[in-house]
């Protein structure tokens, strides 16, 4: 054993408290933190190819800021909060409530996204090879989409479960841990959005 | 002295357990549906030996190609995919699935849990790096090529831009590769998340960190690591799939991507990925040492955070694989000091291995032998390692066999004698046999002559100036006697694999029997039976030190008077 005692003697009394930090918490933050390395490198393909494309067109020309997209998507950051926080105090049906409209919310994004693709494809022309900036843009902001889209899946298959009644105050934990992915999703998109609506425009 | 205390009183559930005879697909069905620990280590390490011998195979395959000077034993397009799906193998199935197979055997048992923390999401893992490796070799057979016949993929390990755009790699040779490569990330993603999960949430009472096995603590880091460094990958393989079949520009130098940009990110991971095969070697190195020296490892907390300060720094090293591309020369600067810095924490690890066995009670078993092996091949590697992190020497050795042999060097002189090592130890605890220790002596010796045969000798040839994946040469380079010296030692080191392997089979029937501590061991997996019982603690354990074993053992001078 080394020299240097590191813990005082500590002498295990039966009583003595043995708590263990929660394993569903603990994998979720690690399963975000491998997200962000993803998306790191996503990030810095985009800002490594911003202005390098060959042809046209380019971000300032095509892309509109997403202003009601965001604002649904940040504020169901703040709906799942307060379902949450319902649900600690056994309100079911106030729980319901919210997670129901962050499922709207974060459908609204999805649509919101669709549409702003539809007009970059068939009004302005830019699909993912028409040059560097479509294979970027498409590839980061659906990378998003995609995460949100399994998130919205996941919000979708808890409010089916709540409005058959199987929600109860004791799956407050579990409820919390997905709401954890659900702002991660939300984090991610102020990355993105800055990114690829404001600098990058 | 095993078996007095042995496994502790009120571990195991005494009552025989019915007998049952199972037919051949109860077990089969058994097997492949189980979510329990044990058997899904013992499944990722059948997969690694197995996917071991494959790898084996084409290394002697390119091997006999090079033993002679203008040579045709394999044609050209053969030996690219050969090399390639040999590196590809060799880190994605075999070290990888070692890795967790350790992992999951030992580290519940390590740390008094009685499973990992998601069983399911183990089988998960396990099956998604099975499929990933069968996908890369159905490739074989179904990745048509340039003429429409099976074709593997032939891009070389590292995958450079842009050999892999359409235009160049036609076929879906290289599809196989980036998908196998996705799958079995996603399989490693999984087995990281429950590694850490496990480690951090399923300890015993009394298992604080700090008395962790040092084993438990490399893991946990390689999990950590594993986090941000095979995601990198994953995110590369589908830009690599975009390009490919959405026509996306990532690495199309003709549309304005970068080929240097590839490289960037693969090496993000690659560099840190040798660092992710070497930590288990480490941890294993951690718990055999001091077991067959008879002495506490030395200097725990120094270890500890020598692995943590590793992890750190390798994630700032990957650019040292680029510097023949033209970086800046800050750029290079950077990249040469930060790799030298890893010297020290590695440092810190061998003189602490040594000061373990210095003035220790040495047994040279087997386990011990391939340890041993281990520091002075490890030092080897990582001093050729300082050699090429020097921007000038590394211009001038680049892609050559020194490399080759510098990484072979650190992948078998160091991960894989101590894989060995590692299954001469824990054999017993997963069977119940010993292994034959003459079979074993036979095995390392052969081994370890001809690991020196070969690599030490690619070092030669390659400041002679034999570049690497060349397909062949010509007579007058001064090459030839070298390469033949090299490929008898690789078959010298397939005969010892082959012992190994019916060592494997033998010990399983006619070993004799182990108990449940038979190396007289201090760690927790050694105080329940061997083999473990399905739930391995019928109550679970409580430990007071980091040699919980040596305080039952002896009660008159435990470990936890001097924490």
């Amino acid at each position: 054993m080394s020299a240097i005692p590191l813990i005082p003697n500590q002498t295990n009394s039966p009583d003595e408290p043995w708590s263990l930090p929660s394993r569903g918490r603990i994998a979720m933050y690690s399963l975000i933190i491998g997200e962000c390395a993803i998306f790191t490198i996503f990030v810095v393909a985009y800002i490594y190819y911003i202005g390098r494309s060959l042809t046209g067109p380019t971000p300032k020309e095509v892309l509109d800021v997403p202003i009601f997209n965001t604002i649904c998507l940040l504020s169901s950051s703040l709906t799942i909060w307060l379902a949450e926080r319902s649900l600690e105090r056994n309100k079911i049906k106030l729980f319901g409530a919210w997670w129901g409209l962050t499922w709207l919310l974060g459908v609204i994004f999805l649509v919101g996204t669709g549409m702003e693709w539809h007009k970059l494809i068939y009004r302005d022309g830019l699909t993912i090879s028409t040059n560097l900036f479509g294979t970027t843009f498409y590839s980061l902001v659906g990378l998003h989409a995609f995460h949100v889209t399994v998130g919205s899946l996941m919000l979708l298959i808890v409010l089916i479960f709540t409005l058959k009644g199987k929600i109860r105050e004791e799956h407050s934990e579990r409820i919390q841990v997905l709401a954890l992915y659900w702002h991660f999703v939300d984090a991610v998109w102020v990355v993105v959005f800055t990114l690829v609506y404001i600098l990058g425009r | 002295m095993a078996d007095r205390t042995i496994p502790i009183e009120g571990t195991l559930d005494l009552t025989p357990p019915p007998v049952d005879q199972q037919t051949w697909l109860e077990t089969v069905h058994e097997w492949v549906t189980t979510v329990d620990h044990k058997k899904l280590g013992l499944l990722y390490m059948m997969l690694s030996i197995f996917f071991l011998l494959v790898g084996g195979v084409e290394a002697l395959a390119i091997r006999i190609q090079l033993a002679v000077p203008n040579n045709h034993f394999l044609a050209p397009d053969t030996y690219n995919r050969l090399f390639t799906m040999h590196g590809t193998t060799m880190v994605f199935l075999v070290g990888m699935p070692f890795l967790f197979g350790f992992t999951n055997y030992i580290v519940p048992l390590q740390i008094g849990a009685r499973d990992m923390a998601f069983p399911r999401l183990n089988a998960f893992s396990f099956w998604m790096t099975l499929f990933g490796g069968l996908m890369l070799y159905y490739s074989f057979l179904g990745g048509s090529g340039l003429y429409g016949v099976g074709n593997a993929p032939d891009v070389g390990w590292w995958a450079y831009a842009p050999l892999t755009a359409r235009a160049f790699s036609p076929g879906n040779a290289t599809d196989y590769w980036a998908l196998s490569l996705i799958v079995t990330g996603v399989g490693t993603l999984g087995g990281a998340i429950n590694t850490i999960a496990t480690v951090i949430c399923m300890r015993c009472k009394g298992m604080t960190l700090m008395r962790m096995p040092l084993f438990a603590w490399l893991m946990l880091v390689v999990s950590g690591l594993l986090l941000i460094t095979i995601t990198p990958l994953t995110a590369a393989q589908i830009m690599l799939s975009i390009d490919r079949y959405l026509g996306g520009h990532f690495f199309d130098t003709q549309a304005g991507g970068s080929a240097v940009v590839w490289m960037h990110f693969f090496w993000i991971f690659g560099h840190p990925e040798v660092y992710v095969l070497v930590f288990p070697a480490f941890g294993i190195a951690s718990e055999v040492i001091p077991v067959f020296s008879r002495k506490a490892i030395f200097g725990y907390p120094a270890m500890v955070a020598a692995s943590v300060g590793i992890g750190f720094i390798s994630l700032g090293v990957w650019a040292h694989h680029m510097f023949t591309v033209g970086m800046t020369s800050v750029s290079n600067a950077f990249f040469v000091l930060s790799t030298m810095l890893v010297g020290v924490p590695t440092g810190i690890k061998l003189f602490n291995w040594l000061a373990t066995m210095w003035g220790g009670k040495i047994r040279f078993k087997v386990p011990m032998l391939f340890c041993t092996a281990f520091l002075f091949q490890f030092l080897i590697a990582g001093l050729t390692g300082i050699m090429l992190s020097i921007a000038p020497w590394d211009w001038q050795l680049h892609n050559s066999y020194f490399v080759v042999a510098h990484f072979h060097y650190m992948l078998v002189g160091a991960i894989v004698f101590n894989i060995f090592s590692g299954i001469y130890y824990w054999y017993p605890k997963a069977t119940g046999r010993m292994m034959s220790e003459t079979l074993g002596k036979w095995h390392f010796w052969l081994f370890l002559i001809g690991f020196h045969m070969t690599f030490d000798l690619m070092h030669v040839v390659g400041v002679d100036g034999m570049p690497r994946s060349i397909y062949t040469y010509e007579a007058d380079r001064g090459w030839a006697h070298l390469n033949m010296i090299i490929s008898i030692g690789g078959f010298i080191q397939a005969i010892a694999v082959l012992i190994f392997a019916y060592n494997l089979f033998w010990s399983y029937y006619r070993g004799r029997e182990a108990g449940s501590d038979p190396w007289d061991a201090w760690t927790l997996e050694w105080s329940t039976s061997s083999p473990p019982p399905v739930y391995n603690f019928a109550v679970p354990p409580e430990v007071k030190s980091r040699r919980p074993l040596w305080d039952i053992k002896h009660p008159e001078d435990p470990d936890w008077k001097y924490e």
